[in-house]
């Protein structure tokens, strides 16, 4: 793919992934959060982060069923990057919105609340992540390292669909749709590298 | 104040929302013709001959009287968002769902149907629950489970005339309310989720006798629309709102405390009363605060109140218990 090209479709992904918080934005703007603007800035922030996560998780599956899609790698850490700032604003909005700022209140809620635990959790999980996302940190570490340590975004995607099952009613089945294509990308990867291997293995016999 | 027409207007004289909308879509088919005036009421008319039953209430004035009980001191939530904030599973659990689909809910003719410990079993039409007792005016907060409220200006009169009427014999200790349920009218509540449908809920019987607890049929001057519960339903604003059932069809009088939806679904996190409580958190979040409805998000949160702010008029039925056990 050519410079250009590359140009114009960061540019598409970097106005795509800012969609979901222009529209929080305007809506605050406008006052056009509807009938519970809190309720709206929360979903809508951790939806973003969840959905953002699992096109990330799509890339590297995606990549090696066609030698000519390698160039999706190049927009990996854009969105990976694009998923941690909304998992950010999903954070600050519980802490300003719902915890009030309050130590004691986020404390108490982190110990007593599964599902605030398993976010806080993902969320701890995609921090390191987002620090050794420089070009810089993954020459000090060490390719090797640095793919493994960004294996917790496995990790991090399998808490998020916890947090959002545990966050529903009981009986509410929303949460199904992203917790199957989750599911099939991290399903995906051993598959994938099973068939790899009998296809190198098929080579060295033939 | 009294609020529009004299209630007895026979079921057929009022358009249905069916027809209505026939009605609406012809007129703009019609719009720029000479004859649309003529030709509008025109298809009105053959569109109640063509389906006479789908008479829909909503929307109809109800005459109402004041009433002591209301809550005084607060603002009301506006109507666009009692109407399009719901949680009404069997519609879709999206809030904005039952907007969207609760316009299936087949609201006339309605009947409730009294079961169980009675002197006798009884049917009431709708009509014979609107005459039963004057319709009073009644701002309630309603504060939901999921820790947000509103405030709604409710009509209707206290159960407690209706059970009355009713004859339950002394072994009867709950009230049950079954709603509505239809699979091919509410083909959401089985798609989105695997409740046990119909609805059910259930007071104890000094609760539903309490003066608060509101047999319901409309809000702001007009019948129920279908998304809040329509034509009829209960409203108990000191208890979540789960506790107060939609779209009535069976009211049962038991000996033994009944099985309630959510308690069924998760008994550590919706107990049988389910009253407001700050006290008593909901095991995945707080219940020390609430999120007004309709509020810029900057002024939504304020500290909820025991009994949801009722306690005066209900704390005393709740005497000798332990509320954090019984919770």
């Amino acid at each position: 793919m050519n410079r250009s090209t590359t140009v114009l479709l960061k540019t598409a992904v970097w106005i795509a992934c800012l969609v979901p918080v222009a529209r929080l934005v305007w809506g605050a703007i406008t006052n056009n959060l509807g009938p519970d603007p809190t309720a709206t800035i929360a979903f809508s922030t951790g939806l973003a982060t969840l959905r953002l996560l699992t096109i990330t998780l799509a890339i590297s599956p995606v990549r090696r069923l066609s030698a000519r899609l390698v160039w999706l790698v190049k927009f990996r850490r854009l969105l990976g990057l694009f998923a941690f700032f909304y998992a950010t604003l999903h954070m600050l909005t519980y802490v300003g919105l719902y915890a009030g700022f309050s130590l004691n209140a986020m404390f108490a809620d982190v110990a007593k609340r599964r599902f605030i635990t398993m976010g806080v959790s993902a969320y701890l999980l995609l921090l390191p992540l987002a620090l050794t996302s420089t070009t810089w940190s993954i020459r000090k570490l060490g390719g090797k390292n640095w793919n493994r340590l960004h294996r917790l975004i496995y990790l991090a995607a399998i808490c998020g669909v916890i947090h959002y099952w545990w966050q529903v009613k009981t009986g509410v089945l929303t949460p199904i749709t992203i917790t199957v294509i989750v599911g099939v990308l991290l399903l995906a990867r051993p598959v994938l590298a099973f068939l790899q291997r009998r296809k190198s293995r098929a080579v060295v016999t033939a | 104040m009294l609020i529009g027409k004299p209630p007895d207007i026979p079921s057929s004289e009022i358009t249905s929302r069916d027809a209505y909308f026939r009605y609406l879509s012809r007129r703009r088919f019609f719009k720029g013709a000479a004859a649309t005036g003529v030709a509008a009421i025109g298809a009105e008319r053959i569109a109640q001959l063509v389906s006479p039953r789908t008479a829909v209430h909503a929307g109809t004035k109800l005459q109402t009287v004041p009433s002591p009980l209301t809550t005084t001191g607060e603002q009301l939530t506006s109507l666009e968002d009692i109407t399009h904030y719901n949680n009404y599973y069997e519609f879709g659990v999206d809030k904005g769902d039952p907007a969207r689909n609760a316009g299936r809910l087949p609201t006339s003719p309605w009947n409730i149907k009294v079961e169980g410990k009675v002197a006798k079993p009884l049917t009431f039409s709708l009509d014979d629950l609107l005459k039963l007792h004057p319709l009073e005016d009644r701002v309630y907060r309603h504060r939901c489970v999921e820790a947000w409220s509103m405030v709604i200006p409710w009509i209707g009169y206290s159960l407690s005339e209706f059970i009355k009427q009713c004859q339950p014999l002394p072994s009867a200790k709950y009230v049950q309310f079954l709603s509505y349920y239809n699979s091919g009218v509410e083909p959401w509540a089985a798609r989105q989720t695997n409740i046990y449908w119909p609805y059910s809920e259930g007071l104890r019987m000094d609760e539903a006798m309490n003066p608060l607890t509101l047999l319901t049929f409309g809000l702001y001057g007009e019948t129920l629309p279908n998304q809040d519960g329509a034509p009829v339903r209960i409203v108990v604003p000191w208890k979540y709102g789960f506790k107060s059932a939609k779209s009535i069809v069976t009211v049962k009088f038991v000996e033994k405390e009944p099985h309630t939806t959510w308690n069924d679904q998760a008994p550590d996190e919706y107990g049988f009363y389910s009253n407001v409580n700050p006290n008593r958190d909901h095991p995945r979040w707080s219940q020390k605060t609430e999120r007004r409805i309709g509020l810029p998000f900057y002024e939504q949160r304020r500290t909820t109140l025991m009994f949801n702010g009722y306690a005066d008029q209900v704390a005393s039925l709740y005497q000798g218990m332990n509320l954090m056990k019984d919770f």
